[in-house]
């Protein structure tokens, strides 16, 4: 009897999954020559699910300003934000980002999933009520956890869904807080944000937008899913990342809320683990101006979401309600899926494997995120992997060249 | 006497509900007494639990938050847990 055994259910799976081929939960790249390209097991592929948005990894402005901030400040800040580790970089970033979101305050933390962790649960506490889309990320439920606040959901991406849940509260609606993401991880939706803004008005509650996949995606000025769907002054509370459009790592919360400051020496998940180092913060300094200046690399992400969307589709492939730089391919079973996914890789394609129970409704997928960084002849050389293996394993009836 | 009969009716009622509920969810039939352990006779994860409990604030019209799953291990917890909000309600 070892402490490990109550997870022995999840052996034979694991085992199952590594005897076909590669294990998705251990890849291990042995270089990265690029936002697209890298070395697995010696072979060359191209890199089509690190959430690389704007490609920003290898700016070499980025790099710069890293390597300058390394050899100034060293190479980390050995303490929490509350005790020593505050640098002067710190404040900066989160004045940038304050401004970028045209909020009074912001606050960095070291993770994307500790910012919903200390977010969330500095917001809410116990005796408050926590509203969630059914899908949320893992760490929007962590975070739950943590917060101790009374916990409803409601169906994904569903206002109607949301209304009658607040109504069935009575008066505990007002003042709960909703909490729901831009552009959904898995899937690549995007919420009904208009039609969820009305249902918080209407019932006085407060809303929280995590827009990590969203920030430097949507939006004119890459703000997000708020900014492009024009409520940005209905959506209360804004938590992002560092670790995919600008190519870092980190989290933040913004808003205009009184007493931000207070989340300080409240929020456990900011006050209790160290801070981010200074090359981290300097590199994101410099990709958070870059997200918002180039707009050309925005243009490029949406056009290439869109040739591999719409070629996966008029293939016949299963893919989500529309095209997004998540695009997720739903395989008939995970034994399909784990056989593609080895395939793909065999063929110089790396995406990710998504299999339950970290997927909606238990589906199977293939998620891909593409960057603003791919070629056309990228996308093209992916699209005709598909195709091939496709048609190998019986998934698709017929090639394009034979039904056009 | 009849108060008790009453009792156990509505909590036979909220079982029946559960077991409905976990079918639509699992979409396989389900057997289930009070003492089905959810977890372990039904094969449901934490994910299909929460889904379950989305199907039953439906049919019961009632809100059950779901901190208040943590002390729910078998069919007739979760029964005790929706007979008790509605009372509340
Ligand atoms: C919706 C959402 N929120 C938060 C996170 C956590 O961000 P990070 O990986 O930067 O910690 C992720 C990604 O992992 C995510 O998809």
């Amino acid at each position: 009897m070892g402490l490990l055994d109550k997870h022995l259910g999840y052996r034979a799976p694991l085992d199952g999954i590594r005897a076909a081929g590669a294990d998705p939960s251990s890849v291990r790249f042995d270089a990265v020559l690029s936002p697209t390209e890298g070395i697995l097991d010696g072979k060359q592929v191209i890199l089509l699910g690190t959430n690389n948005y704007l490609g920003l990894t290898f700016d070499p402005e980025c790099i710069e300003a890293s390597a300058a901030a390394v050899r100034e400040w060293g190479t980390g800040t050995t303490g929490s934000r509350f005790a020593n580790g505050t640098y002067s970089g710190h404040t900066d970033l989160e004045r940038a980002l304050a401004g970028f979101y045209g909020r009074k305050h912001a606050m960095v933390f070291t993770t994307g999933y500790q910012a919903n962790l200390g977010g969330i649960s500095g917001l809410v506490g116990r005796g408050d009520h926590l509203i969630l889309d059914a899908d949320s990320h893992a760490s929007i439920y962590d975070a739950a956890r943590l917060s101790q606040a009374e916990v409803i959901r409601f169906r994904h991406n569903d206002p109607e869904d949301l209304h009658k849940r607040l109504r069935r509260m009575g008066d505990q609606a007002k003042g709960s807080l909703i909490v729901v993401e831009g552009i959904y991880s898995m899937i690549g939706d995007v919420a009904p944000l208009k039609e969820m803004v009305a249902v918080k008005n209407e019932m006085g509650a407060y809303l929280l937008v995590d827009e990590a996949h969203s920030m430097g995606v949507l939006g004119a000025k890459g703000r997000g899913l708020a900014e492009a769907a024009g409520v940005e002054d209905d959506v209360d509370f804004i938590i992002g990342t560092f670790s995919k459009s600008l190519g870092s790592v980190g989290g933040f919360l913004v808003s205009d809320a009184e007493n931000f400051d207070l989340l300080r020496i409240v929020s456990r998940p900011y006050m209790f683990t160290a801070s981010l180092p200074p090359a981290v913060i300097a590199s994101t300094l410099v990709a958070l101006k870059r997200c918002e200046a180039d707009v050309g690399l925005r243009a490029q992400l949406a056009a290439n979401a869109d040739q591999l969307y719409d070629g996966l589709r008029e293939m016949g492939y299963a893919v989500g309600p529309h095209a997004s730089p998540i695009t997720a391919v739903v395989m008939p079973d995970q034994a399909m899926a784990v056989t593609m996914w080895n395939a793909l890789l065999a063929n110089g394609v790396y995406l990710n494997l998504a299999i339950p129970p970290a997927t909606p409704n238990n589906l199977s997928l293939l998620r891909s995120s593409v960057s603003a960084a791919h070629t056309p002849e990228q996308i093209g050389t992916v699209l005709d992997v598909f195709e091939k293996l496709g048609l190998h394993y019986g998934l698709l009836q017929r090639s394009r060249r034979a039904s056009a | 006497m009849g108060g008790s009969r009453m009792v156990e009716l509505a909590t036979d009622l909220t079982v029946r509900e559960v077991a409905r509920a976990a079918e639509t969810v699992l979409g396989r039939s389900v057997q289930v007494t009070p003492e089905t352990d959810i977890a372990r006779d039904l094969a449901v994860d934490s994910l299909a639990l929460m889904n379950i409990v989305m199907e039953l604030e439906d049919r019961f019209d009632l809100s059950i938050p779901l901190d208040r799953l943590a002390t729910v291990q078998t069919v007739g917890d979760l029964s005790e847990l929706i007979n008790k909000l509605r009372v509340k309600a």
